[in-house]
């Protein structure tokens, strides 16, 4: 263990409410509890505690506490906690910082400086209760016109179109790997995704081939740098392919799946001998430019047959809108920005906290720039990265998204509490490991319901908001700044925004 | 085709105003030509609809003298001969100038603030360059350009065999200030008295609102102004004057006269089914509406509206898709009459042939020389 280093949480176990019941000792991952027989009695290495609370929420009698360790340096702004153990634990290992899910660092959250609007007088609002309120929504491209052929009574559709996905809430699973999650976890976000009538993202790691039947049609397909399970019969099992070109928890930088965590069941799914690191290099290497890119988008176009939108995923970068546009010019039919505050499996902590814009803005860039360009109906877009509840929902799409992408927030509805060690692969959760013993505490039926609710919760609430406003379809809301307004931006935020103060 | 104004951000673009409104358009189906009375009196029938901050008529079949001619209606703020010289400047340019004269006006009649209205009959003088173009976008950037850059100058209308007479006031006033009832006959009158939240009045701001020959009266406020506006942006249309009647307008000039699409289509667009009526429908029908929801998602109109547009031989009328706005159709004989208020109507025509209440979204279509209206009346309620 790092001998310089304050403990990250304090445990507290009231002796006097503690049964010895050792629930806490079985369901740690790290081994912070153990009873002494002898003793009759529990204790504990605090060091080594995580924060996950999983021994808090199941202790029967309620005798734990974990709380951040009180233990302070001297207080100073500037080298702060954080800073220090982070420069001792590198003295005393001389190796990359690595983290997981997403930056924690005070940046500011547009999400929490917009507000939406609501009728008064002047229209009214829509009772969603009495009125249908329809959430449906289509990805993909959309043609300029359509050219209709009159022919007496019967009409007809003349011109010819893209294919377009259709989801029943504009919300969609955010692309977490078979791998980088567990199996258990993985199928939850499949089984709820079908259940529901939307979308998971397989992320990088493939798709198991006993899943492709029942859930290929809810699955969006990756393509990333390590091509890991990508074959002709993955790309037409899914409803849509994305190509992952970046992540908004690690711009620019790859992916590294130790051996030990790729057990057999992994290794057939993304076509890699047992036990082998899976590196995803950090750019595709045959994408060094936008033809490229363009490239292999009609690649996966032509070997399925057009049959499918495909998507490409970036990380929101200063250019973001250029390159979206680009992008689109490519051939893509979804942009998918991941933001700043994206999560991740295991990354740098450096690039995590670092590297990057907020969604927010990088939205509201894309979609100026897509609509100047005369291009936005071309392409639908997809935002990711920080999206923690439907209020944020709603404000992406009224600044121009199409519908929205959640990694971290289905991940809490698992039972994830943030503790950012998913790349230790000891998720006490069940979700972010390949340990057995770990992964069989999530039961996909299960925890496919809590996600069901979560998603059901969500759309009653945007149907609440959207009804609020005076608006009955999802698609009225769509890139309608009009809806929101800043409280406490600068000019300059609100100029990239697009959205006038309050009061204005 | 329109001019852009260049903001630095969306957030400078000034708040759109809120109005509510009542409507009333009448037509006679055989092309017979009537006076203004019927629209004046239907729309003081329905004064509590208006504030007296605008008021404005729509008449076709106007000038068969000069039917061949685009009839240019054109006012100019304070009087100013100034803009007036400019715009003329401008007109002798880019058209050939048939004839002009003041637009008539009651002296008796004192409104407020008027501005001098004139109307030029005009005829494209294109270069060589410009022969491509066809007339009717030769002369909608045209227009454009007078009420973007020529400061003072606005057109009220431009259509052939047409014109909008609109002005601050009540509705009647205006016709009384234009002498409406005295000098003019038209087969379709529509008119508009306007009850403006939050705008001072302003005489260009009036409805009808009018591209070409294209008018239209609306009532309502979309909720999804800022989508619709945002996607006709994509197709050259800038909001200048920032009211839904705008982007109503414009949107049924993109889809009806640039893209060709027939009202019964754009009516599915403005005011769509909703997905479980689609789900419903047979294959053919259903796959129809589902991609022109798909395809034409950001023109839903969303929100209360109802709206009476006009053209050369065709008025419908279309409210929204749970019918938060009513309208009323009504026939007598070869007139179709269609309002926000079924009282207007019967106020001036107390007999009737039939009355009816059409559907959110079922739009009612009035065509010279055909019954299309009574398509509506089997879908009413
Ligand atoms: S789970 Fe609670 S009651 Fe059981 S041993 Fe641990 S602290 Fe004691
Ligand atoms: S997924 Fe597991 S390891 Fe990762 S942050 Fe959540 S609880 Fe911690």
């Amino acid at each position: 263990m790092y001998s310089h280093l304050l403990p990250e949480f304090a445990v507290e176990r009231i002796e006097d409410r503690c049964i010895h019941c050792r629930v806490c000792e079985r369901q740690c991952a790290t081994d912070v509890h153990y009873y002494d027989a002898e003793l009759d009695k529990m204790f504990f290495h605090e060091e080594a505690c995580v924060g996950c609370q999983r021994c808090a929420v199941f202790c029967p009698t309620n005798a734990l506490f974990i709380r951040p360790h009180p233990a302070e340096y001297r207080p100073n702004s500037s080298w702060n906690r954080e800073k220090l153990q982070d420069l001792k634990k590198q003295a005393e290992t001389g190796g990359v910082i690595l983290t997981g899910s997403g930056n924690d660092k005070p940046y500011r959250i547009y999400w929490d400086h917009l507000v939406l609007n609501a009728s008064q007088v002047t229209n009214p609002s829509i009772d969603p209760l009495r009125e249908p309120m329809e959430l449906k929504t289509f990805l993909g491209r959309k043609p300029d016109n359509l050219e209709i052929d009159l022919n007496k009574e019967e009409v007809k559709i003349k011109s010819e179109l893209c294919s377009n996905v259709s989801i029943t809430t504009p919300i969609v699973f955010s692309a977490m790997s078979y791998g980088a999650i567990s199996y258990q976890a993985f199928k939850s976000l499949a089984m709820a995704a079908k259940k529901f009538g939307t979308l998971f993202n397989t992320g990088e790691g493939g798709l198991p081939l006993n899943m492709r039947k029942d859930y290929g049609r809810n699955a969006i397909v990756q393509c990333a740098s390590g091509r890991f399970g990508v074959d002709l019969e993955y790309l037409n099992a899914a409803c849509a392919i994305e190509i992952k070109i970046g992540q908004g928890a690690k711009p620019g930088i790859g992916g590294h799946l130790p051996g030990e965590k790729v057990s057999e069941n992994i290794a057939v799914t993304r076509m890699i001998p047992h036990g082998t690191d899976a590196l995803s290099p950090a750019p595709q290497h045959d994408i060094y430019s936008i033809e490229d890119l363009s490239m292999l988008i009609y690649a996966l176009k032509e070997a399925t047959n057009y049959e499918k939108p495909v998507s490409v995923k970036i990380a929101a970068v200063h250019n973001v809108a250029a390159i979206a546009s680009g992008i689109v010019r490519a051939g893509a039919d979804i942009v998918a920005i991941d933001g700043l505050r994206g999560g991740t499996g295991a990354a740098p902590k450096a690039i995590r906290d670092n590297v990057g814009i907020p969604l927010e803005l990088a939205l509201a860039a894309v979609d100026k720039r897509l609509r100047e360009e005369g291009i936005r109906n071309k392409c639908s877009i997809l935002a990711a990265g920080g999206i923690r509840c439907s209020a944020d929902v709603m404000k992406a799409i009224a600044l121009g998204a199409d519908a929205v992408y959640i990694g971290t927030a289905a991940l809490v509805a698992m039972g994830c509490t943030l503790c950012q060690k998913c790349y230790t692969g000891k998720c006490t959760w069940g979700i972010c490991t390949q340990d057995p013993y770990l992964s069989k505490r999530l039961n996909p039926e299960i925890t496919g319901q809590r996600l069901i609710n979560l998603l059901s919760g969500w759309s009653h609430e945007i149907k609440e908001m959207l009804g609020g406003m005076g608006i009955n379809a999802i698609e009225s809301l769509r890139g309608n700044r009009e809806h929101l307004r800043g409280v406490g931006l600068a000019e300059w935020e609100l100029d990239v925004l697009g959205v006038k103060g309050a009061g204005e | 085709m329109l001019m852009k104004k260049n903001y630095q951000s969306e957030r400078h673009i000034p708040a759109k105003d809120i109005e509510a409104c009542g409507l009333f358009g009448v037509m006679n189906i055989r092309g017979q030509k009537f006076g203004a009375l019927k629209a004046i009196e239907a729309i003081k029938n329905i004064k509590v609809r208006g504030n007296g901050l605008g008021g404005g008529f729509a008449v076709y079949g106007l000038y068969p003298d000069y039917k061949d001619y685009y009839a240019l209606h054109i006012m100019f703020q304070n009087k100013d001969l100034k803009a007036k010289e400019k715009t003329e400047n401008f007109l002798g340019e880019h058209f050939e100038l048939i004839f002009d004269e003041e637009i008539p006006t009651n002296p008796q009649v004192s409104p407020f603030c008027p501005p001098l209205v004139w109307r030029y009959f005009v005829t494209p003088k294109k270069g060589e360059m410009e022969q491509a173009i066809p007339d009717d976008e030769y002369v909608t950037s045209r227009v454009m350009y007078i009420n973007s850059y020529i400061e003072e100058a606005y057109v009220f209308s431009s259509g052939k065999d047409m014109g909008v007479f609109k002005g601050v006031g009540f509705p009647e006033e205006i016709a009384a200030y234009f002498m409406l009832d005295r000098l003019y006959e038209g087969y379709i009158w529509t008119v508009h008295s306007r009850f403006p939240t939050n705008t001072p009045g302003w005489w260009g701001g009036a409805h009808p609102f009018s591209i070409l020959d294209w008018t239209v009266v609306h009532n309502g406020e979309i909720s999804s102004y800022g989508t619709n506006k945002r996607f006709l942006e994509m197709y050259d249309y800038y909001c200048t004057l920032h009211t839904d009647t705008e982007v109503m307008a414009y949107a049924v000039d993109l889809l009806m006269r640039r893209q060709g699409l027939p009202i019964e289509i754009v009516a599915k667009i403005f005011a769509p089914s909703m997905w479980d009526i689609i789900e419903h429908l047979p294959e053919k029908e259903k796959k129809l509406y589902t991609t022109l929801r798909m395809v034409y998602a950001p023109l839903l109109m969303n929100g209360p509206f109802t709206v009476i547009v006009a053209h050369h031989h065709e008025m419908f009328g279309l409210t929204d898709r749970i019918r938060l706005r009513p309208i009323t159709a009504g026939a007598k004989d070869d007139l179709v009459f269609l309002s926000s208020e079924e009282a207007a109507i019967r106020h001036v025509c107390p007999d009737l042939d039939l009355v009816w209440t059409p559907q959110g979204g079922e739009p009612v279509v009035v065509r010279l020389n055909s019954e299309d209206h009574l398509k509506s009346l089997n879908k009413s309620i």
